[in-house]
């Protein structure tokens, strides 16, 4: 049995799926999946092309965390909690901005594996900016102008919101990384709680790349130390992905369009730097460069 | 069992009768104490087979419902006023996802100005949600309400949210003698919850999915249909009912003397001081009755023309307004007696708590038949506005 | 026949499965199967799910479902041993005249 099937519409290339495809994977398709409204419930949840293998509900936009608490206490309640994982799949804005039932999961500790599909921005309605979305993208709501060079905003530190609520088991990953997926995925489901993994996911049509480059740049995101791979256990740091020979964020920026504006603008030196800024400090706070011998 | 308790726990009370899987809720005046018995039930471990949640808000609540009730758990909320307005995202939701969630509303105005006090402007406002609406008069009536409305919610042919509306302080607060069912009462009266979809791993099943236009219509329709088959399930469960408890609250309405030419038309609370006023006009000479409204949604259409297609003259008590418009109630009762030629005068009272003496309803009623008294607000105060 | 209507919009499992996006892409991937080692890297990352590694009588290799493969180049981008490589279809050839 299949858990995700194919024939569904994202885009050729698109990380939500393969990370999708990978959590379902490393659960044996034994979970309940709470999907909120956006890009990956669009493409796969259309009534009658249904593409999911595993019990799935769409409720709304804002409200996903809190149906997957209603899931996992009805299970408990039923005695039916053998069935499987309860798993919340759910984009950036979803996240991070419009769905603070969020809070309410960590507050009450559900037990539900929550997994935050990190594109970067609202792609499902055309890439608006999102409280995701890094420092210095354009959107279509944060467009690099005359005056301003795409958002000026940070992105928040949903990590760190997830560790402050005391949740057990808080990871980061990426699409790029399939088998790092379904490790952290497989360690969730084995701690009771509510437990946060945030996976980015690269955007072929938001973030301006060919399906070719996808992993490249999924892949430079982590070297360049802009989306830190790291593991939580009770708060505590229990591993990080390092990285061998840290790249200028450059050459992580320069191949995708939402960024384009830095390289033609004079301005964008500036941005650049402060990007730059964001890369050391994120290897600092987390010890990702390799220490060489 | 006779008991005198607090409307509060006449629902509290039956709620735990109908063997919940997943209560949640928020705090809200004049709501609050409901959810407080049954939290107190929880921690004695009165409620077998039941999670208790706290939630962060009443979007929160409703949403957990959703989750819950779709994975085949019986679920229980109460909420009001704001609360049911925050709600409104989530039940609207909720009937199109056709999950039997049921709700008790203590009714409360909405704000602004805040108001904690009652008037039905709350749940006038989820109209159009799907959510099935039965307004009670007592706490007898609401008491008896909660196992209907999950036998009624939770029917196959129907399968949509259900609200029970009361009024808030002026029931909730009030003591009561109240008939406290058996459990076996119930436990005969109403079968487990066994829907025949849910989440399972066993045979996993999508829900939630979108409609695109070629089939979102049918959708729609399938829930009007729902709403169709619930009125006359309804009647048949009201029955029921009274076959079980002794008690009978009639159907989706109560006409008392229904020869008369001039009718009062109201609902909720009210209704017991008006079954009073009725009386004593009649006293006078007046050739007066009313109409107890219980079932708001599915609106009882032809009920409503069968018992008023020869009236004269229909006196509406609104404790709502459709702002622009008039008083909720009316507009549904124009267009249900549409080609009639029955005088229909709109009154307007009672909103955010504003007392309603019998006295004052008297004079009303009785210059309304003299003809002294239009359509409009009563009992407002005459003022000049002013911005400050 | 009169149509059957899923209340509340509840679907049956694995029903995308009928819709082939096989001619979404303007690109197919093709495997050398003498280079393919079976390591089933590709199946890890493919969005689609329609690469995977399969056996025959005597050996193992990638084989792509070209009823739903976009096209995106994914699994050439990954495969450690250059065995996938990237093939425009005949109908997007076009001469230049």
């Amino acid at each position: 049995m299949k858990f995700f099937g194919r024939g569904h519409g994202a885009c050729p290339g698109c990380g939500l799926t393969t990370a999708v495809r990978n959590v379902l994977n490393a659960l044996d398709g034994r979970c309940f999946v709470a999907n909120s409204t956006g890009c990956l419930e669009i493409i796969s949840s259309q009534y009658g092309k249904n593409a999911w293998g595993v019990p799935y509900i769409h409720s709304l936009f804002d409200n996903t965390a809190a149906v997957a608490c209603g899931i996992s206490e009805a299970l408990k309640a039923l005695k039916r909690e053998e069935e499987g994982k309860v798993v919340v799949l759910a984009g950036d804005g979803a996240t991070a901005d419009i769905g603070l039932t969020l809070h309410g999961m960590f507050d009450r500790n559900h037990d539900v594996i929550y997994i935050c599909l990190d594109n970067e921005a609202y792609q499902n309605t055309g890439h608006q900016q999102s409280g995701l979305t890094p420092f210095g993208e354009s959107t279509t709501t944060t467009p690099a102008g005359k005056l301003i060079l795409g958002k000026m905003g940070r992105k928040k530190d949903m990590v760190a919101i997830a560790i402050a609520h005391g949740s057990p088991y808080v990871a980061t990953s990426s699409a790029v990384l399939p088998a790092d997926i379904r490790r952290k995925v497989k360690k969730a489901a084995g701690i009771e709680g509510a437990k946060y993994i945030q996976i980015h996911c690269p955007c072929v049509t938001g973030w301006g790349i060919d399906g070719k480059d996808v992993v490249k740049v999924g892949n430079l995101a982590i070297e360049t130390a802009l989306y830190p791979i790291v593991e939580f256990e009770n708060g505590k740091l229990i591993s990080v992905r390092k990285i061998k020979d840290r790249k200028p964020v450059e050459e992580y920026l320069k191949p995708q369009r939402r960024f384009r504006h830095l390289f033609t603008d004079p301005r964008g030196k500036e941005v650049i730097a402060e990007i730059q800024r964001i890369a050391d400090r994120n290897a600092e706070k987390y010890g990702l460069d390799l220490k060489k011998e | 069992m006779m008991k005198v308790v607090r409307g509060f726990y006449s629902v509290a009370h039956a709620v735990k009768l109908c063997k919940p899987n997943v209560i949640c809720a928020y705090p809200i005046t004049p709501q609050t104490e409901i959810v407080e018995n049954l939290a107190e039930m929880y921690a004695n471990g009165e409620l077998e087979n039941c999670r208790y949640i706290t939630a962060e808000s009443e979007f929160a609540a409703a949403s957990i419902l959703v989750g819950a009730s779709a994975t085949g758990a019986r679920t229980f909320t109460a909420t009001c006023s704001q609360g049911l307005i925050l709600m409104s995202e989530v039940l609207f939701n909720a009937a199109g996802m056709r999950l039997p969630i049921v709700i008790a509303n203590p009714n409360r105005a909405i704000s602004a100005p805040l108001s904690i006090w009652n008037d039905l402007q709350d749940s006038m406002a989820l109209r159009d949600a799907g959510i099935i609406q039965l307004y009670v008069e007592n706490n007898q009536e609401a008491h008896d309400a909660i196992p209907q409305a999950y036998k009624i919610a939770e029917d196959q042919r129907v399968l949509l949210p259900f609200m029970v509306c009361m009024d808030g302080f002026k029931l909730t607060h009030a003591y009561e003698p109240i008939d406290l069912l058996d459990q076996s009462v119930v436990d005969n009266f109403l079968p487990p919850f066994k829907p025949k979809a849910y989440m399972t791993t066993k045979k996993p099943l999508a829900f939630g999915c979108y409609a695109p236009p070629h089939v979102y219509m049918e959708f729609r329709v399938a829930m009007q249909n729902a709403m169709d088959r619930a009125k006359d399930l309804m009647e048949k469960v009201f029955r029921e009912w009274t076959e079980v408890s002794g008690r009978n609250w009639g159907g989706h309405l109560e006409v008392i003397y229904p020869d008369s030419k001039l009718f009062v038309v109201a609902m909720g609370s009210i209704v017991g001081l008006l079954r009073k006023v009725v009386e004593d006009l009649r006293r006078e000479g007046i050739n007066l009755g009313l109409v107890k409204l219980r079932t708001f949604r599915p609106f009882p259409v032809e009920e409503l023309r069968s018992y008023l297609g020869d009236a004269e003259k229909i006196i509406v008590l609104d404790r709502s307004i459709s702002l622009g418009y008039e008083g909720n109630l009316s507009i549904e009762l124009k267009s249900a007696l549409y080609g009639f030629s029955a005088e229909i005068i709109s009154m307007i009272l009672g909103l955010g708590g504003r007392d309603l003496s019998k006295e004052f309803l008297e004079n009303l009623i009785r210059n309304a038949i003299a003809g002294k008294e239009a359509s409009g607000f009563k009992g407002a105060k005459d003022f000049e506005e002013v911005i400050p | 026949m009169k149509m059957r209507l899923n209340l509340g919009a509840i679907s049956e499992p694995l029903q995308s499965e009928k819709l082939k996006t096989g001619d979404w892409g303007t690109e197919w991937a093709f495997v050398d199967k003498e280079k393919c080692t079976a390591c089933k890297i590709c199946e890890q990352f493919c969005p689609d799910g329609c690469i995977e590694v399969k056996e025959f009588e005597k050996e193992k290799f990638a084989v792509v479902d070209y009823q739903y493969c976009k096209g995106c180049g994914v699994c050439a981008s990954v495969c450690p041993k250059e065995a996938i490589r990237m093939e425009i279809k005949e109908l997007f050839k076009l001469e230049v005249c």
